[in-house]
């Protein structure tokens, strides 16, 4: 099953300012690109050697905020009431 | 009230550590605020499958009467398995049909973690929802209250309970805890898989409300890397999970959703959700390797509890719900007797740690803090190790024109040669039972 399939099922109040940013600067020296093996939404994809980065589809979960060792990520929170709204787990 | 942005105390997430809290202070009548950032309680949170509920039905007794329940847990069936063997291990009683239910229940987050706020709101808690905390406010290094993102503003309260989770941006910010390292996490990802009542029942051979939890250790259901899969039974859906640490992953260089997939198609499980259908999907970090991380749980004017403080039990067992809820009614027994001093210092608050140490938590978080620390130093346990032992089970049971005798004396002889094969000691067997025992304690 393809994630963007898996999303699609999931309620997501969408704020219109995004709570993770990424510094593309860095991510383009970064040496192992980490996030993009452990985002559990494939928000972070690699093409031709750049991390694109997408935040529409996040859980935050927190983890690219703990692998991510370069200093690229501004991470918070959506502001209340924003960003995914579990309805059945 | 004379000011509706001072309280007694406030609590910062709607959790079961928060939730606690919040409860046991409003029915102890105190002036409680709490908040959640999400707009309903369980809006956000993502936990294994099964509520833990001693704590619970002793504050709340015989809760299973009004609280959403799914399924309770009368057994629970452990795999180890490779690509093309499986070894399992059940335990089931029929004493866990009758209260307390073995005090173990399959929940949906977003509709328990909804009624347990709504206990606390009418045992006299103001609770908020879309309320998000950025920072705490702090009058000479003591923590006053909490600064809201939005029009709530400033709020002020002797202490601030903190129960915002595994993240606990919170946390960090009143000098508990450093970030995280990776090795200090896993992340679970997991699917609810909507199957009729009828066939949850006959595949997994329950009636009425029994459920069951399938639990995969580590080996092919995580390719090696140490984590492992679940499957649970709610009503009329399963809950599919793969949890998976975050430093052998990136090792590996495996890809986090591959793994989920993975264990999803794997001849072991995908029988088990087969005709199911996805209708929400699910992940979220989890905190390991409390015990040495955290160094302290309180300062001046704040505690902190559940995820937040890391309680959680990472061996067999894999307890967090009932973590959270002993450390929130810890947190809050503590403010009681801080208010009889009418002190609110850390010295006053160390109260907290003292009732953490004589519980459970503490005690648990000590006997299993070297699993992370096993694990990591062993990888090979968990992969080639594994498949080992299920194939010398296979062929103990595979049936052939031969003696007996001979075929078990053929099993031995074999086990030892794949021993060799994959260990990389100079003595494999003497090495294989070392770390069996070591595992074994360290994990059950």
């Amino acid at each position: 099953m393809k994630i963007d399939d898996k999303l699609a099922l999931n309620l997501f109040h969408i704020d219109k300012k995004p709570h993770i940013e990424i510094n593309q600067e860095i991510c383009r020296k970064c040496p192992h690109k980490a996030c993009t093996y452990v985002c559990p939404v494939e928000n972070y994809t690699l093409n031709e050697g750049e991390v694109v980065f997408a935040w529409e589809g996040c859980l935050e979960c927190g983890t690219c905020r703990i692998v991510c060792d370069q200093g690229s990520l501004t991470w918070d929170y959506p502001t209340g009431g924003f960003g995914i709204v579990y309805r059945l787990g | 009230m004379a000011n509706e942005n001072i309280f007694d105390a406030i609590i910062v997430g709607a959790g079961p550590a928060g939730t606690t809290a919040a409860f046991v202070l409003a029915k102890a009548g105190m002036n409680v605020a709490l908040l959640e950032r999400g707009p309903s309680a369980g809006s956000k949170n993502v936990f294994g499958g099964v509520l833990y509920a001693t704590v619970l039905n002793r504050l709340i007794p015989n809760f299973w009467e009004q609280a959403p329940l799914e399924r309770h847990i009368k057994g629970i069936k452990i795999f180890l398995i490779s690509p093309d063997n499986a070894v399992s291990i059940g335990v089931e009683s029929q004493a866990h049909n009758n209260p307390p239910f073995n005090n173990s229940f399959t929940v949906s987050r977003a509709h328990f973690d909804h009624w347990y706020a709504s206990k606390a709101e009418e045992a006299g808690a103001m609770f908020l929802t879309n309320t998000l905390v950025d920072d705490l406010l702090k009058y000479r290094d003591k923590v006053i209250g909490v600064k809201v993102r939005g029009e709530e503003g400033e709020l002020y309260a002797d202490v601030v309970i903190v129960a915002d989770g595994v993240n606990s941006i919170l946390a960090e910010k009143a000098g508990l805890r450093k970030p995280y390292a990776r090795r200090q996490v896993s992340l679970g990802m997991k699917e609810i898989i909507e199957l009729p009542r009828s066939v949850i029942e006959d595949r997994f051979g329950l009636s009425g409300h029994e459920g069951v939890e399938l639990k995969y250790i580590a080996g092919d259901a995580t390719k090696g890397i140490w984590g492992g899969g679940n499957i649970y039974t709610n009503l009329e859906s399963l809950s599919l999970v793969t949890w998976v640490a975050v430093d052998p992953m990136l090792k590996a260089k495996v890809k986090a959703t591959d793994l989920f997939e993975q264990f999803k198609e794997h001849p072991f499980v995908r029988n088990y959700i087969k005709g199911g259908e996805t209708v929400e999907y699910q992940a979220h970090l989890a905190p390991d390797g409390g015990y040495d991380a955290t160094p302290q749980y309180f300062t001046d004017g704040l505690m902190i509890a559940g995820d937040a403080a890391r309680f959680l039990n990472a061996s067999v067992h894999y307890e967090g719900t009932n973590f959270a809820m002993a450390s929130g009614e810890a947190a809050a027994k503590t403010f009681l007797e801080a208010r009889r001093n009418n002190d609110y210092t850390a010295k006053s608050l160390s109260h907290y740690q003292k009732l953490l140490n004589e519980s459970f938590v503490m005690k648990d978080l000590n006997r299993y803090r070297k699993m992370n620390h096993f694990a990591e130093k062993n990888p090979e346990f968990f992969g080639p190790y594994f498949d080992v032992i299920t194939q010398a089970a296979i062929d103990f049971f595979t049936v052939k024109e031969m003696p007996k005798r001979t075929q078990e004396w053929q099993m031995i002889k074999d086990f030892y040669k794949n021993l060799r094969r994959v260990s990389k000691s100079r003595f494999p067997l003497l090495s294989f039972i070392w770390k069996a025992i070591k595992g074994g304690i360290s994990f059950i």
